[in-house]
């Protein structure tokens, strides 16, 4: 194997005094969809947000392609190559939901007329194409999070961090992502970090699974290999998670 | 032309027109008073929408946006009276220095993450200190003053912008509507649209790619330019420049009231903000004179009622219903077609 695409290297992030990642190291090659999961307050997401660079992390490495990213700024990040969605969503609400992902696509081309082509066929993927014309704000939670989806691949990012998109769906919305996730990395060869609590998805997704608890790697491997993990259902599966 | 007027409902550029042509025909029909209170009415509108680019587009609030206007104004009078040099170059010098001025405080409060109200308290410090700069600056006259030698008013002196109200009046008039067709094609641009994602959301906005400090700082360098060109304007229109008034938060206040009350982050808001505005309290004006009563305040009170009036029943200002009215409600406001 050559390098990983994604390489976060002993990544440590603290909030005053609190070590809310404590020293997590992930790889994830290129072209491969992985999962991050654990329990709320794990260190999930602080663990997004310093690939994306919205903190610096306070001890660790970020490598991108081999490049490495620490520090950089979110937009640097994103012109790097790498696309996140928010957990908690945040869509332009005053624009329409066509606009919001044509700001995305304008990452590729400076004319509005091709980000806007562009924009279309991304929201018809994602089965938004109804909703163009509304203002964000008037949708519903899920259909923001696929917003969220539509308006971070737009940039055409070689990376996708998705932070829990299915968080909400109904089972059969779950499995309509789910087809899409798959297809979409099939057709492009787009590399995915998923952090997510329905493990129908992250089982039917992810080639490989990361377990995070109180900000530090408790395990990793296959889905089946984590979910039979007794450290794993401790602490975060128990039996209710299914 | 095509991303000016491309996709903007017929009936929409009908009224315009209509507009354009009523006005343009005005001073044929209209006596001098009149037509001196449509002109500060296009000048408001002209402000207005610059100060609406930095606010209602990019989401950055400015209430010192008089300093612009201060510095385009002291700058070319300076020029014509000192050095003879023609407005339509000293033009150029006023905008440079209001822009530099702009980028000043834009680097300074965007490059520490300051936003919000800290921004705009920053912006009222910049006029403030202007203010009292000019106030000991000699040379352009300080406390007292600087005036510009008022001349044969008869004969227009185009390349001086020596000339009469009619004059002043085809400008002001031309200026406000090239701003209206600059903002649209810049707002239909990638520009456009980045300002509008930085004012929804910043991180978002960085998150998809756009480095808000440098489109932040656009925002600011165009809006100071395009304002600092009403300050030229109003200059040599008065003729009389005082720090006070020039530079005053007063005037600050004045110059956003239209947008606001027309409609932010509407093309159109700042120009019909402007012409309910206006008129109402010249009218309010010469009533109140009529009747005797001089009390200073009157203007400010009206204004202030109708700023509460707007703010607590259309908060979104007076234009996107006005066109949901007229059926041209393609809202301007960036959404596509
Ligand atoms: N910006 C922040 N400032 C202070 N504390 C934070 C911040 N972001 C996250 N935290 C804390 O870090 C810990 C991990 O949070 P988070 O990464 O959001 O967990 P997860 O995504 O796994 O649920 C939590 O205790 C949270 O309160
Ligand atoms: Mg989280």
């Amino acid at each position: 194997m050559s390098v990983p695409l994604l390489k976060i290297d002993q990544l440590a992030k603290s909030f005053k005094g609190l070590r809310a990642v404590d020293g997590v190291s992930i790889e994830v090659p290129e072209g491969k969809i992985y999962a991050l999961i654990g329990p709320n307050g794990a260190g999930k997401t602080t663990i997004f947000n310093m690939i994306a660079g919205v903190f610096a992390p306070t001890e660790g490495q970020v490598l991108f392609g081999g490049q490495d990213i620490t520090g950089l700024r979110p937009d640097q990040v994103c012109q790097a190559g790498i696309g996140r969605t928010f957990q908690v969503v945040k869509p332009f609400n005053d624009l329409s939901v066509l606009d919001n992902v044509l700001v995305g696509a304008l990452r590729k081309t400076p004319h509005v007329d091709e980000a806007r082509e562009a924009a279309s066929t991304i929201l018809k993927q994602l089965g938004l194409d109804g909703k163009s014309q509304q203002m964000a704000t008037n949708l519903t939670l899920p259909e923001r999070k696929r917003l969220e989806v539509a308006r971070a691949l737009a940039t055409g990012p070689q990376l996708l961090l998705l932070d829990e998109v299915m968080a909400g769906l109904r089972p059969t919305e779950t499995d309509e992502m789910v087809t899409f996730f798959r297809n979409l990395n099939k057709e492009t060869g787009i590399t995915i970090l998923l952090i997510e609590h329905v493990m129908r998805a992250v089982m039917a997704l992810s080639e490989r699974v990361y377990v995070v608890n109180y900000g530090q790697l408790l395990s990793q491997g296959t889905p089946d290999e984590v979910v039979n993990d007794q450290a794993v259902l401790d602490c975060y599966l128990g039996e209710d998670a299914f | 032309m095509e991303r000016i007027f491309g996709g903007v409902p017929k009936r929409a550029l009908g009224l315009l027109g209509l507009m354009i042509a009523s006005l343009i025909i005005a001073p044929a029909i209209v006596n001098a008073y009149v037509l001196s209170v449509i002109l500060i009415t296009l000048y408001f509108a002209y402000v207005g929408q610059a100060w609406n680019l930095m606010m209602g587009y990019a989401g950055q609030l400015s209430l010192g946006h008089t300093l612009y206007v201060g510095l385009g104004a002291y700058t070319s009078a300076a020029l014509f009276v000192h050095f003879g040099i023609s407005p339509l170059i000293g033009l150029f010098v006023g905008m440079a220095i209001a822009v530099a001025a702009g980028a000043l405080i834009g680097s300074m409060a965007f490059r520490f993450g300051i936003g919000g109200v800290y921004f705009a308290l920053l912006t009222i410090a910049f006029a403030e200190f202007t203010r009292i700069l000019f106030e000991h600056f000699d040379w352009v006259g300080a406390m007292g003053g600087f005036f510009l030698p008022v001349e044969n008013r008869d004969s227009s002196d185009f390349l001086n912008l020596r000339g009469g109200p009619v004059m002043f009046y085809y400008v002001i008039l031309f200026l406000c509507f090239a701003a209206l067709g600059v903002n649209q094609w810049l707002l239909r641009s990638r520009l456009g649209y980045y300002w509008m994602a930085i004012r929804e959301d910043q991180e978002a906005a960085q998150a998809v790619g756009i480095n808000t400090f440098r489109y932040k700082m656009i925002a600011v360098m165009i809006s100071a330019a395009m304002t600092a060109l009403g300050g030229v304007f109003i200059a040599f229109y008065y003729n009389n420049l005082f720090p006070a008034d020039a530079f005053g938060m007063h005037r600050s206040i004045e110059l956003i009231l239209a947008p606001i009350i027309g409609g932010m982050g509407t093309l159109f808001g700042p120009i019909l903000g402007a012409f309910i505005l206006t008129p109402l309290g010249e009218g309010l004006t010469i009533l109140m004179e009529s009747m005797g009563v001089k009390a200073a305040g009157v203007k400010q009170l009206f204004y202030g009622v109708i700023l509460l009036v707007i703010i607590r029943f259309v908060p979104g200002g007076v234009w996107p219903l006005i066109s949901k009215k007229l059926g041209i409600d393609k809202r301007m406001k960036g959404k596509s077609e």
